[in-house]
């Protein structure tokens, strides 16, 4: 059984119908890249899955429930699936060490030194055990971004959704967050990832989504879906000829 | 001209005006804490809050925020006795002043929760947190941090508001001035040791207020 099952999914703003009917099967521990220009709805899909954004048809069920928009539903499923943000959106007036320990706290009632304990674990995790007592503006955007991981992870969901996570980063930072992530997917975790890292999706992911137009252009694992390219709009968002 | 200042009754009445500066400093502090409390009770209902409750709020915040601040406290003190409501005036000038700053206050925080960017909502809202639990763990400091400044001014704007309450025969430090320039006559020496303690007060809630701030707030450890 598929841990997330997104079938016929349609999802419009106004007149305008972002995605058209997209059903994508992921299983547990897989690595999911959705690829394709701007426009094409893959960060509208990655939304919709943790509930940022309400569909309008087709269902999404993840590990067996099933999105419903209602606030119940809608805490069950983001505790199952984490997501990270381009942005990173972390807490300002918080420290790197409470930012993973918030959600715990207020969510699932951890007490605080067991949440702690947690943070510090996490951290650790993705490298950063030493910054625990740091604000985010005194964190490089590498490193702000790992803490959003770690702040994720400390939930312990069972699928992270990456949204364009490195898009924001000064190039000589993006390799630590991918580094991170790619142990990640080492360990078995899920993740679906909307990124322009071709060659990270490449050598990580197990299957690649081409969306284009709000649809599943193609789908296959990479050496397929890189090397054949079959319909001419992903050759030409791939540059191959 | 020639004028001879008199001091000499500041020894007599001290104690009159040690009481008014009692009453100011704790109707100020009563109503900063409830009014502040209240505006942001009201800027999240605005911001934020259900959709029946915005116009209710918004009523209100335009009622104050419209009207002259000695009309509300007559209406307080001398009106809501015909609805069988009575208060000393104590209490009167402080619901007043908690009713007067909660508008005022309301508007301005909810400039900080408007300014807050969406991915915070965001980031909150994938962690599983609720709308509300968002707006007070998330939300809330940032956007008072925002606005503290502004917040700030309005606390000293209402202080110094508060002699108004005099009207009421609040024994402030206003009503105490007024007593004693009409057993002394001397009206100079009575308002301009008025208006220092009035200084003084204000340069002192302002630094009580920055340090607050810099209390609640988040600071870069200084290196």
């Amino acid at each position: 059984m598929s841990l997330i099952a997104i079938t016929e999914v349609k999802k419009r703003f106004g007149d305008n119908e972002v995605l058209k009917g997209i059903s994508i099967d992921v299983a547990s521990g897989e690595v999911v890249a959705i690829i394709g220009k701007s426009g094409s709805g893959k960060s509208t899909l990655l939304r919709c899955i943790n509930g940022l954004e309400t569909i309008d048809e087709g269902s999404i069920v993840v590990a067996g429930a099933q999105f419903l928009s209602d606030e119940a539903h809608l805490k069950a499923l983001r505790l199952k699936v984490g997501m990270i943000f381009q942005q990173f959106n972390l807490f300002p007036h918080l420290t790197a060490g409470g930012n993973v320990m918030l959600s715990q706290m207020v969510v699932k009632k951890t007490p605080k030194t067991d949440a702690e304990a947690v943070a510090r674990k996490m951290l650790d995790r993705v490298g950063l055990a030493h910054k625990f007592d740091a604000l985010p503006d005194e964190l490089s955007g590498g490193q702000q971004q790992r803490v959003a991981i770690a702040r994720a992870l400390a939930m312990q969901p069972i699928a992270l959704l990456c949204d364009e996570i490195t898009s924001a980063l000064d190039p000589e930072l993006v390799a630590e967050v991918l580094a991170v992530v790619k142990e990640l997917a080492a360990e078995g975790m899920t993740l679906v990832m909307v990124t322009h890292e071709m060659r990270f999706a490449r050598d990580v992911c197990s299957r690649v989504v081409f969306m284009h137009q709000g649809r599943v252009h193609e789908i296959g694992a990479p050496e397929e879906v890189f090397a054949n390219p079959r319909t001419p709009e992903l050759r030409q968002f791939l540059g191959v000829q | 001209m020639r004028y001879h200042f008199d001091f000499g009754w500041l020894i007599e009445y001290l104690p009159v005006l040690l009481k008014g500066i009692r009453i100011t400093v704790q109707l100020i502090l009563i109503g900063a804490v409830l009014g502040v409390a209240l505006g942001t009770a009201c800027a999240w209902a605005r911001a934020l809050g259900p959709k029946w409750l915005k116009p209710v709020v918004a009523t209100y915040v335009e009622l104050i925020r419209n009207t002259p601040f000695l009309i509300q406290l007559f209406f307080v003190f001398f009106g809501l006795p015909s609805l069988g409501i009575k208060m000393s005036e104590l209490t009167a000038a402080n619901l007043a002043m908690v009713v007067n700053l909660g508008a005022y206050s309301c508007e301005i925080i909810r400039a900080g929760i408007q300014a807050t960017p969406r991915g915070q909502f965001e980031a909150g809202a994938s962690l599983a947190m609720s709308p509300f639990q968002t707006f007070w763990y998330v939300v809330l400091v940032p956007a008072l941090q925002r606005i503290w400044p502004a917040l700030s001014s309005q606390v000293v704007i209402v202080m110094l508001g508060s002699a108004v309450v005099s009207q009421i025969a609040a024994e402030d430090l206003t009503f105490a001035a007024n007593f004693i320039q009409s057993r002394t006559f001397r009206a100079f020496e009575t308002y301009i040791v008025s208006t220092l303690i009035y200084l003084a007060l204000a340069i002192l809630l302002r630094q009580l207020l920055a340090g607050l701030g810099w209390m609640l707030f988040p600071r870069k450890a200084s290196r």
